[in-house]
């Protein structure tokens, strides 16, 4: 039985699987049910200054059928008592004194910082996450993502910290920033023991379409939100990975941002994160997805052999490269298994309308064939296909040669000018560009119905006279 | 104990005959147009014999641009409702698409199909108008999907559009042939409401063309003529006992079941003869009326029956039971139907064979005989020049569908010979188009 626990920067939890500070961890209600269901810890809902929210909170993204690939938000940090969150704190830490319970927390001066830190380390948090994320809002009176952007501010809110905290005190990083390494370097200058990230992403999720408004709308008017959920987990990927290479950083990771099954938490884990939370996958399924979550993280772990989580923090890393330094000698090529296809013929159009015309169409049957000095290997195909395995990439270089760009820029072969024989795209063959006129027009304007032609008005005329 | 027990009101009726495609609701239709792969070329459009963008209208579908589904779906063939619920999508569309080939449900098209008409339909939202006058005048013989079809069409390129029809309703053999668990009466009707309310031909119910004079009439007064006339009755089986009391046509039952529903009598045990989609039709209408025991009987065996297999599984589904290699030889009984006769039958080299001594009697109150509908052949023999192929079909162009007598041109059962409703649909714009080239270049 692989061991589930971890020490992160010395909270210590059962298990890496924190429920992210928002509406899943905003009362001492929902936390004890999450601790009973099998989380291994809580961010707190933020706690900090008085607000006033709005009614009509969140926006979704629905894809086709499937809803909530995105979600995003417009509220702010808790609405309740301090004493009411503090008391509710002290409970639960009773009932579950090996669960990890951390502080969010969000102030502005440096009284009311130390103020607060000291009353939740009172109440018995284990913790202490210092939201500097929130885009929204909160960032409109000098909070949140306003102290996020900031590195300078950051370092010293830290600081301030720092001077009474005697738990360990996670920095939360915003993602709205081009650098995420920035603010995570002054995390650790001010002295923080952990990172995490990210918060939620500046965005709008829609507009409707009948009242010109964004979502959600607040009586007919809306505003910038904060996303998440399943579309920023690679986003948040990209952001952890950055600060789990960077050697200025060197902190503990809490990996957070579009997790809602096993295989994202492995992910966030691969890449150096070695605690994940979750919020979105809580809020649209509640604390029951936990038991998928364990059960796949254990399995997973069993299978690999890993005895416990830190075997398995970053192992990734290795492998995540600058593009100067990955082998221009490896060579895939695509390779359709006949017996699996079904004929529906995206990779042929994919490739046709949107990479190198590299597979053709044959009579007499509907599986597309690969022409393979056309492939440059760019998986497309691979990737529309709707059949598992019914299109592979092949590995067509004998794997003896390596070469990289920054190997070639040290030896002095890399290509100056088009013409020159090195160059990448000088030999790839391209159609005629009138070889595109009319091509399979009978098939991309689809049958005998429009071979006729039609002679009533068309929608158009129609929205005229509407 | 039968299936069904005999529906006494109207409710009980369309309980027995639940629709085969129910409506789906905007969620289904969101789950179901989410499926669709959009392929490249896509073999269900091929498929269709009035080639629908199917992509094209379950993409619009997906992406709430349900209208402009129904649009697309209306371009190509005027009877999209009633299609989407009558078509044997199983052989066409469905069974072309590719989720077949990976052993997953194909996208349920006609269900879709109906769902976005049904909307349009409903709400009133009209998508067609008709096309500047030409002042040209075409008369249509047969409010079938057939000249219905044409009507739409020839409406849009300007002319001026006449129907007669025998009968007092629209839309032909949708209204009056096709199972009720496959459409309701009402929903055909809505569907020609509001094809005419769009394109303003005119119908004459009640008016069939039966004679010379009347042919010379529209001939002289029309500029062209399309024939939608369709199949005739039930063909006669010429044996004897045929003419007792019970002893019925297939498409004579099921045009009376479609007029009065459960107020329709039948059998307590019904023999079906025949092995065509009306036999099984038929079988199946018989079970669900309430009869204790269906018996199909068919002089060939199973494998050879000419109905598709999905609607065979569909009539055993209702405790339909198959009777093969039987060819009847009387009907008996006094005055009413008591049984039938029948003897055995082998193939021998293709051909169907009696087996000497091998005569028997089914007992059963009704005989619904299934045995095909035959030609209108008298009447086309009054239209001077027409011509007819061996089988009694109209001889005509298939890229116009102008028959040997250039001012008639044809479409539907009456041209292939009986097929489907969409059939008819697709040939009739043909025609109406081989109308319009045909009195433009004049
Ligand atoms: C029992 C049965 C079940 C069927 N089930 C299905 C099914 O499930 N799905 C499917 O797609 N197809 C089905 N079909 C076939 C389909 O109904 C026909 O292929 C289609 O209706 C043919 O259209 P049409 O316009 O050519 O002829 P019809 O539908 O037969 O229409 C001909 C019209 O012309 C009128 N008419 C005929 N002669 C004259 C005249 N001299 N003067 C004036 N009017 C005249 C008739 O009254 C009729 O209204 C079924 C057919 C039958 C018999
Ligand atoms: C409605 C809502 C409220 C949130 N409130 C807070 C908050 O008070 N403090 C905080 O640090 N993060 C807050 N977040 C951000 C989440 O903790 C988390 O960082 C983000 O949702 C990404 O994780 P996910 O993809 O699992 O949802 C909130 C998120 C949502 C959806
Ligand atoms: S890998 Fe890219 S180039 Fe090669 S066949 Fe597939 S889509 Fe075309
Ligand atoms: S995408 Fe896959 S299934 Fe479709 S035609 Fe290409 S290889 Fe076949
Ligand atoms: S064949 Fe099936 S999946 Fe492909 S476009 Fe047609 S309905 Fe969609």
């Amino acid at each position: 039985m692989p061991d589930l626990s971890i020490n992160f920067a010395g909270i210590k939890s059962p298990n890496p699987f924190w429920l992210a500070s928002a509406p899943p961890t905003n009362s001492g209600y929902q936390v004890m049910k999450a601790f009973d269901a099998g989380w291994g810890g809580a961010v707190w809902k933020t706690l900090g200054v008085p607000v006033v929210n709005v009614s009509s909170r969140y926006g979704g993204v629905n894809y086709r059928d499937k809803r909530l690939i995105g979600f995003n938000n417009i509220e702010l940090i808790s609405d309740r008592p301090l004493v009411d969150n503090l008391r509710e704190i002290e409970e639960v830490k009773k009932h579950f004194p090996h669960h990890a319970v951390i502080a969010s927390l969000m102030v502005q001066s440096r009284e009311e910082w130390h103020q607060i830190v000291r009353d939740v380390t009172n109440a018995g948090s284990d913790g202490i996450e210092l939201n500097f994320g929130c885009p929204h809002g909160m960032c409109e009176r000098g909070m949140g993502s306003a102290v996020g952007q900031e590195p300078d501010v950051l370092r010293t809110i830290v600081e301030w910290v720092m001077e009474v905290a005697q738990i360990p005190v996670i920095v939360k990083l915003t993602p709205n920033i081009s650098d995420i390494t920035e603010p995570a370097r002054a995390a650790r200058e001010g002295g923080a023991d952990a990172i995490s990230l990210i918060n939620t992403i500046q965005s709008i999720v829609g507009v409707d379409l009948d009242l010109f408004a964004p979502y959600p709308i607040v009586d007919g008017k809306g505003t910038n939100g904060g996303y998440c959920g399943p579309a920023v987990k690679p986003i948040a990927l990209n952001m952890v990975k950055n600060c789990a290479q960077d050697p200025h950083v060197q902190l503990p990771i809490s990996g957070i941002g579009g997790i809602e099954n096993w295989r994202d938490a492995v992910e966030h884990i691969l890449l150096g994160a070695s605690s994940v939370q979750i919020c979105t996958a809580a809020m649209h399924f509640g604390f029951g997805i936990i038991r998928e979550m364990t059960a796949g993280l254990e399995q997973y772990m069993t299978d690999k052999g890993f005895h416990t989580i830190y075997d398995m923090v970053g192992k990734a890393l290795p492998n995540v490269k600058h593009w100067e330094d990955l082998n221009l000698k490896y060579k895939v090529t695509a390779n359709i298994h006949e017996d699996k296809c079904i004929g529906c013929q995206l990779c042929y159009t994919a490739c046709e309308d949107g990479a190198h015309q590299a597979i053709a169409l044959r009579e007499g049957t509907r599986v597309p064939e690969i022409i393979e000095e056309n492939c440059v290997g760019c998986n497309l195909c691979s990737l529309v296909c709707p059949v598992e395995n019914c299109i592979t990439m092949d590995r067509t270089d004998d794997g003896t040669e390596h070469l990289t760009w920054k190997e070639r820029t040290l030896a002095g072969t890399i290509p100056t000018d088009f013409n020159d024989e090195r160059a990448g795209g000088l030999h790839h063959w391209v159609p005629e560009p009138t070889a595109a006129l009319g091509k399979e027009k009978h098939k991309t304007l689809p049958g005998k119905a429009r071979q006729l032609g039609h002679p009533a008005p068309t929608i158009t005329d129609l929205l005229r006279k509407e | 104990m039968a299936e069904f027990m005999p529906p006494s009101s109207e409710q009980e009726f369309h309980a027995n005959f639940a629709q085969l495609k129910p409506r789906m609701n905007n969620t289904e239709a969101l789950y179901e147009s989410s499926r669709c792969l959009f392929c490249f070329d896509a073999p269900c459009i091929k498929a269709c014999p009035t080639g629908i963008d199917i992509p094209q209208f379950i993409r619009q579908i997906n992406t709430g641009n349900v209208t402009g589904a129904a649009l697309t779906i209306y371009e190509a063939n005027y009877f999209g409702n009633a299609c989407g619920k009558v078509c044997p999508t199983e052989v066409l569309c469905e069974g072309a698409c590719v989720y077949n080939l990976q052993e997953v449900k194909p996208i349920e098209i006609g269900r879709l199909q109906s769902f976005a008409t049904r909307q349009v339909i409903e709400s009133h939202k009209y998508l067609f108008e008709p096309g500047q006058a030409n002042g040209r005048k075409v008369a249509i013989i047969g409010a079938g999907p057939a000249g219905i079809s044409c009507a739409c069409e020839l409406r849009a390129l300007g002319y001026e559009v006449d129907i007669f029809e025998a009968k007092s309703q629209p839309s032909g053999l949708t209204v009056h042939g096709v199972a009720p668990y496959k459409i309701t009466n009402e929903e055909v009707l809505a569907e020609m409401e509001y094809l005419q309310t769009q394109f303003g031909y005119r119908v004459q119910y009640n008016s069939p063309i039966c004679s010379r004079p009347d042919l010379l009439a529209l001939e002289e007064a029309y500029d062209a003529i399309f024939l939608g006339i369709g199949l005739g009755k039930t063909n006669a089986l010429l044996l004897p006992g045929e003419e007792r009391e019970n002893c019925v046509g297939a498409v004579e039952f099921i045009e009376q079941l479609r007029r009065e529903h459960h107020q329709i009598l039948v059998g307590r045990k019904v023999i079906v003869l025949g092995g065509g989609n009306t036999a099984m039709d038929a079988a199946s209408e018989s079970a669900r009326l309430g009869a204790e025991d269906v018996i199909l009987a068919y002089r060939r065996s199973k494998e050879d029956m000419g109905a598709y297999d999905f609607e065979y599984d569909l009539a055993k589904s209702v405790g339909v039971k198959g009777l093969f290699n039987v060819a009847p030889v009387e009907i008996v009984g006094n005055g009413r139907v008591e049984g039938v006769k029948f003897i055995r039958t082998a193939t021998v080299d293709g051909q169907v064979q009696a087996v000497p001594g091998s005569e028997f009697v089914e007992p059963c109150d009704m005989v619904i005989k299934a045995t095909g509908q035959a030609k209108q052949t008298t009447f086309l023999s009054l239209i001077l020049g027409l011509q007819l192929d061996s089988k009694g079909r109209i001889v005509a162009d298939t890229h116009t569908y102008q028959t040997t007598n250039p001012q008639y041109f044809a479409s539907g059962d009456a041209l292939n010979g009986g097929a489907e409703v969409v059939n008819a649909a697709a040939e009739a714009k043909v025609a109406a188009r081989g109308i319009h080239h045909y009195l433009s270049a004049r």
